[in-house]
């Protein structure tokens, strides 16, 4: 490869479970790597060989597009063979547990496992037990590391620090996994962090975490370099935690009104997928300071990033 | 005529606020005054318990032995080994089965199977209402006749406050204490870890104290209204302690228990996601254990006990949410009481400490046991309580595994498990 991938001499990680538990150190490395990927990505030709020859599965327990594709696409540009293998398709529909059908996975001499499931710890739980690299896309309502890594990229790309801005994350805080990574990430990055949203779904327990709790969106976005709308969900269980899309939207939504009172060069992200009108208003999302298609861009960049390192890292069998 | 001179001991029996050197004797099954002259061609067996301590057969009494039904995890003849193995002479088993205990035919099977296979005395608790679905009372008055000791939902609770009351009248003519698991559904919801600052860092759904103390406070209500007994199980929550204390203050017939697991961890332990730190009602805080072992301490919780609850490694080995609840209890309980309550804490004495494991339970539930009176059965706890020992789960008698105390050092433990004047487990 020619592009300039900068060694992390550091990254020792078969595995990418949590940002939790990485240092400062190497979530820049990550970074700085998913860096010199993506230009990999603006060349003719868009892949590399250093996956030649490994074979990744994309294990999605839980339903996902964007993420799912984006680690299949990453994994292709680094040469791998991939499969995928969704809930439905797999043996756990028939009641296999999914140590046993991580276990076969791995007798098949899959080299990555790329999982997706709605237990927190399930990843963690499968990085203790087998050979193979185990990459976490979402557990349960824990960590979502590559999605925190991709918004941390944008946040450097597009502003040129992480350190010292203020960062506003809105909505379902509290069964929110990409809340969980973006914290941990953005404090090890030096960033301050905001959390707004109902009280019901931002309780006060999260301070304990190093961030700010608020209730009042107001009075925390004209501070803010970055507001980061995660998506509400109100259709399933949430009846108990606010009472209707339109409270939240008149509350918490990224109206028209509200932008206005954003910082001119503050960005406004979203992990998708969107819900226009709800968490943020359709021409916001649409506007020159809506980043969620770079975030989209940048995360290709990440996974292949992630892969490469937690490839390099494993033991040969 | 067998008799059996248990000799030289420190004889702590605190129904009869005993604690002496003496030696014990017990003949055909029951105990003896010690000179009782013996026919000369009388077998002796003779125990040397210099040192030691000799106390009453410690009593369980919230275990699940998993028969029927569930005999993957435990039976009866394993569970009974574990239970001896220690120090227990008596456990009472709940009713939370495969068919559940909601008839006086499961009782039955049960105490015969218990009769034919069990080391030491199993007894068997009933279910409050049928399947344990907390709606119909179950034929309460029939399993009375078929042998059980107590009611209870265990694993379950009683949501309905009407069906509770209307339990609580009925078991009053039978003279059956009942117990509660404290759980309030709608506040619990789908918790599977105490919801607090853990909780929310790792994303897993919260068990909220109050869905226990909810629950406590109601029982309180009840059993005044009633002007009969209920046992709150497995307490879990330092505010729980508090609203017990405040009821006994005012002569409720409110008690409480205590499990070695909720005063000897924390839900840090959670951290790793290890599925053996996963019970019900969940591992706590730092805070609470110091309420339950101040509640310990001053009385306001009277009964030590385990809820040993064995699973198969298979069904323990997967996802922390999906993981059933609970651990075994019956091997490190008495070590695990020794050495926080008596030599860390120094919460209570000795004799103490063996009340809450022998006449409170026996009291609570009316049966004969628990105490060393000349006449008592012959059940005998000996036990070293400064004795240094290692958890090994492997060495376990329990068909299960499912410890997070493997490794643990403690002190103290019992050395030798006589029941009926038989010794049926020593070290």
């Amino acid at each position: 490869m020619s592009a300039p991938l900068s060694p992390v001499p550091e990254w020792t990680h078969k595995d990418l479970v949590s940002i939790e538990a990485l240092s400062p150190a190497e979530i820049t490395g990550i970074l700085d790597t998913a860096a010199a990927f993506k230009q990999v990505g603006t060349r003719e030709i868009k892949k590399v060989p250093a996956l030649r020859g490994k074979t990744l599965v994309n294990f999605f327990v839980e339903a996902s597009t964007r993420t799912r594709t984006s680690f299949e696409l990453a994994a292709y540009r680094l040469s791998a063979d991939v499969v995928n293998i969704s809930a439905s398709g797999s043996s756990l529909a028939k009641g296999e547990t999914l140590k046993d059908t991580a276990k076969n996975l791995e007798a098949l001499h899959a080299d990555m496992i790329v999982l997706r499931h709605s237990s927190a710890g399930a990843s963690q739980f499968l990085a203790e037990r087998l050979q193979a690299s185990v990459i976490n896309a979402g557990d349960g309502a824990h960590e979502h590391p590559t999605q925190a890594l991709l918004d941390t990229f944008t946040i450097r790309e597009k502003l040129g620090r992480v350190a010292g801005l203020n960062v506003v994350i809105v909505g379902d805080i509290l069964f929110s996994r990409v809340a969980r990574s973006n914290i941990h990430a953005l404090l090890k990055l030096g960033a301050k962090v905001t959390l707004a949203g109902p009280s019901t779904l931002v309780p006060r327990a999260f301070e304990s975490l190093g961030v700010t709790v608020t209730h009042d969106l107001d009075a925390a976005i004209g501070d803010a370099d970055v507001i980061n709308l995660l998506r509400i969900q109100h259709e399933r269980q949430r009846k108990e935690y606010f009472p209707s899309l339109g409270e939240y939207t008149a509350l918490f939504g990224l109206t028209k009104a509200r932008a206005q009172r954003l910082k001119p060069e503050a960005l406004i992200m979203h992990p998708g997928p969107i819900n226009r009108g709800v968490e943020i208003d359709s021409d916001i999302a649409d506007s020159d300071r809506s980043v969620i298609l770079d975030q989209v861009t940048n995360g290709l960049a990440v996974r292949m990033a992630v892969l490469y390192l937690c490839a390099g890292a494993r033991k040969p069998l | 005529m067998t008799a059996t001179r248990i000799r030289n001991g420190r004889i702590i029996d605190p129904a009869n606020g005993r604690d002496e050197l003496a030696d014990l004797l017990l003949i055909d099954g029951r105990v003896a005054d010690p000179n009782t002259a013996l026919p000369p061609e009388t077998r002796v067996e003779t125990i040397d318990a210099t040192g030691k301590v000799v106390a009453p057969g410690l009593i369980d009494l919230h275990v699940h032995f998993r028969e029927p039904g569930q005999s993957a995890k435990e039976t009866i003849a394993t569970g009974s080994r574990a239970a001896a193995a220690g120090g227990f002479t008596s456990v009472v088993c709940m009713p939370n089965t495969s068919p559940a205990v909601d008839s006086p035919s499961v009782v039955t099977w049960i105490l015969e199977k218990a009769k034919a296979e069990a080391c030491i005395n199993v007894f068997c608790t009933g279910a409050i209402t049928k399947g344990l679905a907390g709606e119909e009372l179950a034929p309460i008055g029939s399993m009375h006749k078929a042998g059980i000791v107590a009611l209870t939902d265990d694993g379950r609770c009683v949501q309905n406050h009407e069906v509770m009351r209307r339990a609580l009248e009925y078991a009053r003519m039978f003279g059956l204490t009942v117990m509660d698991h404290c759980q309030d559904y709608h506040l619990v919801g789908k918790g599977v870890m105490h919801e607090g600052i853990v909780s929310t860092a790792l994303g897993l759904p919260g068990w909220p104290a109050v869905g226990e103390e909810i629950i406590v406070q109601r029982n309180a209500l009840l059993a005044e209204l009633c002007d009969t007994p209920i046992h709150c199980q497995h307490l879990s929550s330092g505010g729980s302690v508090r609203i017990l204390k405040e009821a006994r203050s005012r002569g409720i017939k409110l008690s409480g228990e205590v499990c070695p697991h909720h005063i000897a961890l924390t839900d840090e332990s959670i951290r790793s996601f290890d599925t053996n730190f996963k019970m019900n009602p969940p591992l706590r805080t730092q805070r609470d254990i110091d309420q339950l072992i101040e509640g310990v301490a001053d009385g306001t919780l009277t009964v030590l006990a385990s809820d040993h609850a064995p699973h198969c490694s298979y069904e323990k080995e997967v996802e922390f949410d999906l993981a059933p609840f609970g651990i075994l209890g019956l091997e490190t309980e008495l070590g695990l009481f020794l050495d926080i309550l008596l030599h860390k804490k120094r919460a209570l004495s000795l004799s103490r400490l063996i009340a809450m494991l022998t006449v409170e339970p026996a009291r609570l539930l009316g049966i004969d046991r628990g105490t060393l009176s000349v006449g008592a059965h012959a059940d005998v706890t000996i036990l070293d309580p400064d004795l240094e020992w290692t958890v090994d789960k492997e060495s376990s008698a329990s068909r299960s595994r499912n410890t997070p105390f493997h490794g643990w050092e403690l002190k103290g433990r019992a050395i030798r498990t006589v029941v009926a004047g038989k010794t049926v487990w020593s070290l």
